[in-house]
Parts: structure tokens; sequence; C-alpha cells
């Protein structure tokens, strides 16, 4: 092969990384900076509303995996079903969300945290007041756009590198 | 005195950076120059086919995300075409255009890792790489903010997508669309004219025009060899028949062609991606479908120009709530299979580039 501008285009790349060398850095040093998530994150555990929820296992039938176990009793008096136990293993859970969009009555939400690891392997199963919501379990916007509007807005690095340009 | 050689066995992987997973090749090398080549898979095999026949028709969609990775979108898409051929459902018109500018976006991030892998492997560590990442990042940042993850979006839904777009969407890809182009440039500023990349991939593992063809390759492979086809064009599925682009096609096949179509590609996916914004209808973005789908009893299969190449999904229905069968047409495969035609005679550090310039995901092999 015959090169006639021997280094031309070598240098020409190197100018594009010398300019980059003056640009601000894009990333953030994790555990003390944080970005906002998306407002639809399918992050964290499930959130399970057990005023909403009737039993009707419709999440259950729906999850490919399988991971939702739901043992409900007939209450006579009221004439409805008492869910006894709602049971998720986070373990198998691959987080796709079918379920809280196949809810019927809007009792099941993706979680908006995205710390999950856990010590014991025992803690990923989890059951009944374990999946309510809490201020660390806040419920995230994914098929409630309710929820949605109220969560920050999703840092962007699209427009972190224009601000600072 | 002539000294006795022998054929020397060399195993690159299954586990090596270079082989972009798990991916084994048994090289028998005489000297550095390589004389056969056996490319051994399987070790990222889960099964999904087989998983397929048992999930219902929407559990599938989780499982596609698993299939390329890197462009979980084009998977979900070529998987509910099938079953909306299958079951004969319409979708709605501004669902059509989302899912199009979902699957655009898609091949720009699947094609600036595919070609920033590629340049690493050439020796150009990690800079161009990186850049690269940068730029898919804002990719994924926006696809995140439409289906709630990062990689595996589990967007399209039979009939439709999941959800419609947030308003913050279309002035995040107004801006995106406003920024790439000069980023593009600027890769190609970067490396384009590189001596030394253009030593080490022009005219290396090349692939000629007919073996291309007799090997049903297909996407930057096939067309880096000078054949002018793309299943939008050929066959136009969802509404890519109203948009206007162009097919790039490389000259000789070489490595350097195939790296050439895939920066090309880019440019012309942000066309797309334009055109799809300025024509967005307002409307549903999902049809009513039964929650347990039971296709009639019958076959289909449908498929789309994903980044690597046509993804196909061919489906068989016995009327029940899961698939009867479940085949996928991956084309990282079959464009594998052109891999020891374009070795045989290189240098083992040719061997490196030409895997690299294929562009396979290693999920999508062995499914």
């Amino acid at each position: 092969m015959k090169f006639e501008r021997y280094g031309i285009g070598i240098a020409k790349g190197l100018r594009v990384t010398i300019k980059h060398l003056f640009h601000h850095p894009v990333t953030v040093q994790y555990p003390e900076q944080r970005l906002n998530p998306s407002r639809r994150t399918r992050g964290n555990e499930l959130i399970w509303d057990r005023t909403k929820c009737t039993g009707c296992a419709t999440c259950a039938k729906t999850c490919p995996q399988g991971v939702i176990k739901i043992i409900t009793s007939v209450s006579t008096e009221e004439n409805k079903y008492v869910v006894e136990k709602f049971e998720v293993d986070t373990g198998y859970c691959i987080f796709c969300g079918l379920c809280v969009e196949a809810c019927p009555y809007e009792a099941l939400f993706m979680g908006y945290a995205y710390e999950r690891a856990k010590y014991r392997r025992g803690e990923l199963v989890q059951a009944n007041e374990m999946l309510g919501a809490s201020p660390e379990r806040r419920p995230s916007g994914y098929m409630h756009p309710e929820i949605a509007a109220q969560l920050p807005r999703q840092t962007l690095l699209l427009e972190r590198i224009t601000e600072e340009e | 005195m002539a000294l006795r050689t022998e054929p020397f066995v060399l195993n690159v992987g299954p586990v090596h950076p270079s082989t972009h997973g798990v991916f084994r090749m048994r090289a028998t090398l005489d000297g550095e120059v390589i004389v056969n080549i056996e490319p051994v898979f399987g070790y990222l095999h889960r099964g999904i086919e087989k998983l397929a026949e048992e999930r219902t028709y929407s559990g599938i969609i989780p499982l596609t995300d698993r299939l390329d990775y890197l462009a979980s979108m084009s998977n979900n898409l070529a998987y509910v075409l099938a079953v909306e051929k299958l079951a004969e459902i319409e979708v709605p018109e501004r669902a059509e255009y989302l899912r199009v500018i979902m699957v655009e976006l898609q091949r720009i991030a699947s094609h600036l890792i595919g070609v920033g892998s590629f340049l690493n492997d050439c020796g150009a560590f990690f800079t161009p790489f990186l850049y690269m990442f940068r730029e898919r990042e804002k990719v994924v940042d926006m696809l995140d903010m439409v289906s709630g993850q990062r990689l595996t979006y589990n967007y399209m839904r039979i009939g439709g997508v999941s959800q419609d777009i947030p308003d913050e969407f279309l002035p995040a890809l107004d801006k995106f669309l406003k920024q790439m182009p000069g980023f593009i440039d600027e890769y190609d500023q970067l490396l384009k004219e590189n001596e030394i990349l253009l030593a080490r991939a022009k005219g290396v593992g090349i692939l000629p025009k007919e073996l291309a063809i007799n090997i049903s390759a297909s996407g930057p492979v096939l067309r880096g060899s000078g054949v002018k086809w793309d299943i939008r064009k050929a066959d136009p599925y969802s509404v890519y028949d109203r948009f206007e682009f162009d097919i790039p096609t490389g000259t000789v096949g070489d490595c350097y062609d195939r790296y050439r179509v895939r920066v090309e590609e880019m440019r012309q996916s942000l066309r797309i991606i334009k055109q799809a914004m300025e024509q967005l209808p307002p409307g549903a973005v999902r049809s009513e479908v039964p929650h347990l789908l039971r296709p009639p009893v019958g076959e289909a299969y449908g498929h789309i120009e994903s980044p690597k190449g046509e993804l196909g999904f061919y489906l068989v229905s016995d009327n029940s709530i899961a698939p009867y069968r479940c085949h996928i047409r991956a084309p990282s495969l079959i464009n594998l299979t052109a891999l020891r035609d374009m070795m045989i005679g290189w240098k083992i550090a040719d061997a490196i580039i030409i895997f690299g310039s294929i562009d396979v995901c290693m999920g999508e092999i062995d499914r």
C-alpha cells in the first residue's frame, strides 16, 4: 500500500483528541453525586398497594417468569377475596413491568430507587408488608403518568453537555 | 538446512476481550498465517426458542430483549411484527411512527458500539470507543426516558407500543438530531483518514459479492460487499415506505467498507428520524388486543432490518396461548458463516479485525 501524505490523517485525528482534552468531564462521582433516573424507571422491587389489590391474580398470570405468588381466602360477610399472601421472588424477577401494565386495579408499581443489593438471598423473596410503599421505596411512573408528573426531571447527558459548552 | 514446520492450533476465546462475548475460535496456524479456522459457540445458550414455546405471546417480548442485547428495540419490533401478521392485528398510525423512531435510534446506538469496538480491535485503544459510548449514552438516556430501562426496553407491544412518549422526549430528540451530525463528522475526522487504520483495514478480509449473497449474509456485511439490499426498501414493513433515505454500500467488501457503511447508515438513520418526527401524527398508541392472545392456526414470518442484518421471527400457532414453535433467524449467526472464507490466508492479528468488522452479538448467536 502506498501512502502519499503520511501522518496527515494521524495529525487530524490527534487534533480531535486534543480538543477533547479541554472539555469538561461528563462523568459524575457516583456515591456522592447522583443523577436522576428516568421518571418511568423500572428499578428496585415491586411496590404493592394492599388496599387496592383484590387478589384477582392477573399479575401472576402475566408474569413471564412466574415469580408472583398469591394466596387468597374467601370472606363470606364481605363477599370478596382477601389476600393472605402476596409474594414476589425478586431474585428471579426480570423487571419487564408486564404485571404493572396488566393490573386492572392499579395496585402494582415499579420502584423508583435503584440500589437493591441484599446481604442474604432469603431477603430477595418479599411478601406482604415488605412490598408496601415507603419513603425509601417510592413508586416510579411506569404506566402511571400521574406519579411520573411528581417525580424529578431525568438528568440527560444531552442537556448536560450543551450547558457546559 | 530447512526447518521442519507443522501447523499449530491456537485457541482464541471463549473468554477473550476481542471476541465480543463468549465466542471461541480454534485457529490452525502456519507460522502466523491462518490456514483453518473453526468457530465454536454455544457458551451463552439459554434456549430462548424453547422457552418461547411455553410463554404467552406477550410474555415472549421480554425474552426477545435478551437476544441481541445491544439492539433490544429491533428485536421487539421483529417479534411483534410476526405476531401481528399471524393474528392480523392493526397498529395505530402513531405507534408505527414511534416504532420507527425508536428502532432508528437503536440502530445508531448499536452501530456506535459496532464501530467503536471495531476500532478498538484495530488498535485505537479505547479512545474512539469512549467517544462513541458517550454518544450512545444520549440515545440510551432517551430510550430510558420512554421505556424505563436502559438495555432491556420491552417497549413494543402486540398492536402498538406500551406507552406514549413523555412530553420531554421530542425536545430531547430534536436536540440530539442537531448535535449528532457534528459528532459523526468528528469521528470521521478522528479516524477516516488515519493511515494506520487504512493499512490495517483496507483490503483485509474481503468478502466477495457472490459469496456474500450465497451465504445469505445481510446488513452492513452484505452492503459492504456492494450489494444494495436493505429490507426497509426491499420489503417495507411498518411505515418505512414513507421515508426518503439512501442505502450506503461499499465497493470491495473489506473491513474498511463495512466500517464506512455503518458510519453512513447512522447519517441515514438520522434522516429517517427527522422525517418521522415531522410526520408524527397524534392519536392512540395501542390497539385493543386480548390479554391472552390466541392467534388462528397458521404460521407467519416477520422480518426487519436490524442493525446487524435481517432479523426474522418465524412463528407457528396452534390456536393456544403460546406459540407452537418460535424460530429466530439471527443475522449475527448467518453473517458469521463468512468468517472462515474471510480469515483464511490472513494473520492472527487480522483475524481479530475481521471478526470485529462483522459486528456480532453473542446473545443472538447462541440464543
